[in-house]
């Protein structure tokens, strides 16, 4: 028996200081164990066979050879799987993807879609049995090329309103002084988390569980249990260490087979993605065509802006990519108008993706407004400033807090942008042209309902328990800060569990909205059991827990545009021979809220920036245009970023604090990928004097535009 | 279950950080997927199976290799260090120690092959090997400054797709920068 | 990936014994490609003779100054080779500028030369492939091939050879001597793969069950002053998409001697004689250089979305070559 009383060191101290993470000497030593790395006697593996149709019914699938090889076990496709209940809205608002609901019917929709899984006593029997299996299709014509007029798009809402319009918008870019008309377009783009999807599906008296990597255990739970007509309470998924998600890790065909394999063998099975198989079974990016057209007063006031934006689907699910949806939040203008459509191919089910709608929407956006202020002879950090909404653009709602022109002012004095000669293509260092350019940032500040159990142990310890997930973010740290303060005691006296369904509902990590749900949680039970402690001091050997729900708290909160904010700053160097594109050095200001872990958030901002700069010159993922079928995909042929192409990248804050939040958190997950693509295509321009529209800005483009065959009959002008 | 001894398995001793297992291995079966599968030795990470991401990056001997495109058996009679075999008991190399203070990670899945490359990156530099970044390869009297160009060059075989490049670089540098105070320490202990 | 039984070979006539044995026998170097091949089942070997453990890890100086480089020395040990690096530095800069570090420490000097390419439809098995599945089509002419040749391609295949090494080797006239059943062979490495024509599949004249046993460099004083430079889609650890080797000896403004190689433009590495001619005997200059690289690339056949490569190997020759000239005068 102890008391609780706080010790005098104990203050409201730990958030906003630096901390490794609680799990950083598990990370640096191996001893994390991932979804796919938990011993169990009696595994079996299975392996996923995916179609090499693009458009097709399944008419044979010859199991009986793949059944008498060594080791098989079993075969499960769409004439043997159990039928699953898929009429159902998930927590996240969505109804379940028909990719990852495997083997119901013999409609094959896109190439690389479930059709089998093999399940054998080793990975090496399951991998050659996979690759025995012959299925036969009969094959549809099938289209999956996005193209920017086509007559079958259709404006489409996901998450937000597919269209805004205020204002005459002929009109006012009619009386304007300086006008811009463009297309943008970003390719389809790849997670690429290191650790590809795994999961390990076992009945434990009664109970299923699964170990599995996702970004938000109770969300998978609760999937599971609906397609499989299960009781909530009787599915149990743990997800402790993530090996990277980005949008990617949620409910997939990985899960979904492993319970199917478990069910029917009644033994522990492990499906594990290749990283081929993850290209079009793991969602992705959505390649975008965006057309902007901007209309401004010489002083570059906007009189007039249009953002229109086209994503692809998969016939049998819809994504929208949501890129038009930037405008509505970072600028006014007397006429407004933004529209977000769809179209539906015969390609995976696209997926949110590390800033959904703002990373690509951006893009356009940004590299618009750069070349509207070198139409107008502004600078470009001054032409933003000029637009600072006062409130929501398409809302009229206040914002909570609107830091933009903090960052933009920070962000030019570090990186020296009052020195900035604006003409193009005049600086060279060696083979090297060089060149700046910046562009603005936001992300939406959000927070969902969450639960959290808040025990105070015998000991005078706590443990917290919350469905979070820590992908990398720093979420488990960041989070044992916030309790410690919330606790009053040290962050040493501070346990907190993560990744366990059994923890009650919770939000993802996701949005940018994890760390601050799970805050608000673990804050709101916190003060609650202080309260209980001041009145009982004494603790039974079980503890004292308090649970937490946040959802009436946060339906009470009043509506705002909540939003992060950021500006970008970025120097290239291109060498127009060779079409080689580097950057040299990056700056990004954000207004993020408040920093729970100044060590982590700048990793996080870093991060995304760092995925600007890979956006801007590296990724692509190629369809083969006659068969519809992806091009090398793997990480050879998918070029992320690595170690050479990223310089001493920096980030760093304006004071900002959400006054309606607990703790003044806004999320730094998103943020730092908004606008950095931009601002790297904006420094190419400044370098080259030529403007890409068109990512990514690979030395194959740099090169057609910047080595112009002459055109035919010039030679007779 | 082991498979039976045949033309397409063998029996055979891995050396994996000192300790000496023996296993019968089918011949498919990589060195990544005997130290998963079957030694539960699971810092070593699966990151695409292919050679393109470094994530299973293994020490065999003092120099790094993928364990993904090495076979088990194969790799019968050299030595092999994982992750598991960094740390002197509960000391952190130095190497761990910069990653885990300088944050040098994010989701920690390509950190154990970072750590193992790095280690090995400080090694090659010291015993002068040139890299793709060294602006004169010919040989001279001592190796070049193991600049951060130097690093990011040597280390591009590890993808980390958190973009945790930035404190990896520091952590490398730090852990170099210490690598080679203990070099000097031990010199002047020699020579004492 | 099927069942395959596994062999080490300890000396080289055993070696190829061994793999005269089986007809689906395959030799395992550093298994940097063989192994990842075997995953996505282009190869499907029933026997791997493992020959690492042969005696073939050494660099030796030869007789006449040259180089005589072991089959097995690993890509890392080649590139560190201080006489490599004094002698040859064009080799040591292609040798650092392909894969990583991990791979070279496992790839052979062999094994890097009999690599297979990088084309995304010959590694997809279930799609067509000349080089993979004779006669069943090259999908790249249609499709995706903005990284494929523009030299010496053919209707039937338009992929090409991914070494960076080769390309330095190929400039330098390097001999590749190998042991089959017959006994020993020499020939030279621009000798060592043959036309695409229809026969994509047919990659290199090496007789059947042979294996490279070395690799000699003549020695030539022209090769101290080379340079290899590589333009990739990332600033590292990516296959190139055009490369250059060159060697210029320099006196009193004129070319006395030239040596260039081309990388990432053909189904090999390509020896620039047409441009080494112009070079040759000529002044070093500018025009030089840019009509040097023009006449290389009259025979280009870019297909639509290659035709940036023609351009960038103009660029990339001129540019090197000019570095070259530039740093030999100082």
């Amino acid at each position: 028996m102890t008391t609780t009383t706080p010790g005098p060191q104990a203050r409201h101290t730990a958030v906003g200081t630096a901390r490794t993470r609680v799990e950083g000497r598990d990370k640096v030593t191996g001893a994390a164990r991932y979804a796919g790395e938990i011993p169990l006697a009696d595994l079996a593996h299975g392996w996923l066979v995916l179609s090499t149709a693009t458009r097709a019914r399944i008419v044979t699938i010859d199991t009986a050879p793949v059944l008498s090889m060594p080791g098989v076990l079993t075969v499960l496709h769409h004439a043997n799987a159990p039928r699953l209940h898929t009429d159902y809205v998930g927590m996240l608002g969505t109804p379940p993807d028909p990719a990852a609901v495997v083997f119901q019917n013999d409609q094959v929709p896109f190439a690389g879609w479930p059709v089998a899984l093999v399940v054998a006593e080793t990975p090496e029997q399951a991998r050659e049995a996979a690759e025995a299996l012959v299925v036969t299709y009969d094959e549809e014509p099938h289209a999956t090329a996005l193209i920017a007029d086509d007559p079958a798009a259709y404006a489409a809402a996901g998450h937000m309103p597919a269209e805004t319009e205020k204002g005459d918008l002929e009109a006012q870019l009619a009386a304007s002084a300086v006008v811009l008309d463009e297309e943008y377009t970003t390719p389809e783009e790849q997670h690429s988390m290191m650790e590809p999807h795994a999961a390990t599906a076992m009945w434990d008296g009664g109970r299923l569980e699964v170990v599995d990597s996702n970004q938000g255990a109770g969300w998978v739970q609760s999937e599971l249990a609906q397609l499989f007509s299960l009781d909530a309470s009787s599915v149990r998924v743990r997800s402790e260490h993530i090996g990277g998600g980005f949008g990617s890790k949620g409910l997939r065909a990985h899960q979904v087979s492993a319970v199917m394999a478990a069910t029917a063998l009644q033994r522990p099975v492990r499906v594990v993605l290749t990283r081929r198989q993850t290209f079009s079974l793991a969602g992705y990016r959505s390649p975008t065509t965006q057309r902007v057209r901007l209309g401004a007063d010489p002083d570059g006031r906007l009189r007039a802006l249009e953002h229109r934006s086209l994503n692809q689907t998969s016939t049998v699910y819809e994504f929208v990519e949501p890129s038009a949806g930037v405008a509505r939040v970072m600028y006014d203008a007397d006429a407004h108008r933004t529209a977000n459509h769809v179209v539906r191919l015969d390609v995976p089910s696209p997926t949110w993706m590390r800033a959904p709608g703002e990373a690509p929407g951006s893009f356009a956006i940004e590299s618009a407004l750069d070349e509207l202020a070198e139409r107008a002879g502004l600078d470009p950090v001054e032409l933003r400033l000029r637009n600072e909404p006062e409130v929501g653009p398409v809302s009229g709602l206040p914002f909570s807090t609107h830091n933009l022109a903090a960052c933009l002012r920070e962000g030019a004095r570090r990186f020296g942008w009052a020195d900035r000669d604006p003409r193009p293509g005049i600086r060279r260092d060696g083979r090297w042209l060089l060149g700046t350019g910046t562009a603005a940032a936001s992300f939406g500040a959000g927070a969902m309902p969450s639960t959290a159990l808040v025990t105070a142990e015998a000991d005078g310890s706590y443990t917290v328990r919350i469905a979070a997930a820590d992908i990398g973010t720093g979420a488990r740290t960041a989070l044992t800060l916030i309790a410690a303060d919330a606790l009053e005691t040290t962050p040493e006296r501070v346990r907190v569990r993560i990744g366990d369904s059994d923890f009650g509902p919770a939000m993802i990590a996701g949005g940018s909205m994890g760390t601050r749900s799970w805050a608000w949680a673990i804050t709101a039970a916190a003060a609650e059991l202080r309260e209980r402690l001041a009145g009982a001091p004494d603790i039974p050997p079980e503890g004292i827990t308090v649970r937490s729900d946040t959802t009436a708290a946060l339906g009470a909160l009043a509506q705002k545009e909540r939003h992060a904010f950021g500006a970008q700053f970025a120097e290239v160097a291109v060498d127009t021979a060779t079409g080689e594109v580097r950057v040299r050095r990056m700056l990004g200001i954000f207004a993020a809220g408040r920093i729970v872990n100044p060590l982590t958030a700048r990793n996080q901002l870093v991060g995304g920036m760092t995925w600007g700069i890979s956006m801007a010159l590296h990724e692509e993922a190629v369809r083969d245009r006659n068969t519809g079928r992806h091009y090398a995909p793997d990480l050879a042929g998918y070029h992320v970023a690595t170690h050479a192409d990223v310089p001493d990248i920096e980030a760093d804050w304006v004071e900002d604090h959400d006054p309606d939040d607990p703790v003044g958190i806004k999320g730094v997950g998103e943020i730092g990928i908004v606008g950095a693509a931009a601002a790297v295509a904006n420094a190419v321009w400044h370098a080259t004097g030529v403007r890409h529209r068109n990512l990514p800005i690979r030395p194959d483009r740099t090169l057609a535009v910047s080595a112009p065959q002459p055109r035919n009959g010039a030679a007779d002008a | 279950m082991a498979p039976v001894p045949s033309s397409t398995t063998s029996t055979i001793t891995l050396n994996i950080n000192g300790e000496k297992h023996h296993l019968s291995v089918d011949h498919r079966t990589t060195l990544l997927d005997a130290l998963r599968e079957r030694l539960d030795l699971t810092g070593t990470k699966k990151g695409c199976d292919q050679g393109q991401c470094g994530a299973c990056t293994v020490l065999l001997g003092r120099r790094r290799a993928v364990a993904c495109l090495t076979l088990a058996v194969a790799a019968e009679g050299r030595e092999v260090t994982t992750i598991e075999g960094i740390a002197d008991g509960d000391d952190l190399h130095p190497v761990q120690q910069a990653f885990l203070e300088l944050d040098g990670y994010q989701c920690g899945y390509c950190t154990p092959g970072q750590i193992c490359s790095a280690i090995a990156v400080i090694e090659e530099h010291a015993a002068g090997w040139p890299s793709a970044a060294t602006d004169d390869v010919r040989p001279g009297p001592t190796p070049p400054p193991l600049t951060p160009d130097e690093i990011r060059e040597r280390m591009s075989g590890n993808l980390c797709r958190c973009g945790a490049y930035v404190s990896i670089v520091q952590a490398v540098s730090r852990g170099a920068q210490a690598h080679a105070e203990s070099r000097t320490a031990a010199a002047e202990e020699a020579a004492a | 990936m099927k069942e395959f039984d596994y062999r080490r070979a300890h000396d080289v006539t055993g070696a190829v014994a061994l793999l005269a044995a089986d007809p689906d026998a395959r030799f395992l170097g550093g298994g940097t490609n063989l192994v990842d091949l075997m995953k996505s089942g282009v190869e499907r070997p029933a026997l791997l003779v493992d020959v690492t453990e042969l005696p073939l890890d050494r660099v030796e100086s030869t007789a006449d100054g040259g180089l005589r480089i072991g089959a097995t020395v690993t890509n890392s040990d080649l590139a560190a080779h201080p006489e490599v690096r004094r002698r040859y530095p064009a080799l040591t800069q292609a040798v650092l500028a392909g894969a990583s570090g991990q791979l070279r420490n496992m790839a052979t000097v062999g094994g890097n030369l009999l690599q297979r390419t990088r084309c995304g439809y010959f590694s997809d098995v279930s799609g067509p492939c000349n080089k993979r599945v004779p006669g069943s089509g090259c999908p790249a002419v249609t499709g995706e091939h903005h990284n494929h040749a523009v030299l010496g391609a053919s209707d039937h295949c338009v992929a090409v050879h991914p070494s960076d090494m080769g390309v330095a080797l190929t400039a330098f006239d390097a001999q590749v001597a190998y042991e089959s059943l017959d006994g020993p062979g020499e020939m030279p490495l621009t000798d060592l793969y043959l036309p695409v024509g229809d026969t994509p599949h047919r990659e290199t004249a090496l007789p059947p069950g042979a294996l490279i046993t070395h690799i000699t460099l003549p020695a030539a004083p022209v090769t101290a002053n080379s340079r290899y430079r590589k333009v990739r889609e990332r600033a590292s650890y990516a296959f190139a998409i055009g490369s250059v080797a060159a060697a210029l000896d320099i006196e009193d403004g004129r070319l006395r001697a030239a040596r260039l190689a081309l990388g990432a433009v053909a189904s090999r590495p390509w020896r620039a004689r047409a441009a080494e001619a112009v070079l040759t005997g000529a002044p070093a200059t500018g025009a030089t250089f840019a009509a040097a690289a023009d006449a290389e690339l009259a025979v280009a056949r870019p297909l639509p979305d290659n035709g940036y490569k023609v351009t960038l190997m103009r660029n990339l020759m001129v540019s090197v070559l000019t570095e070259l000239a530039e740093g030999d005068a100082r």
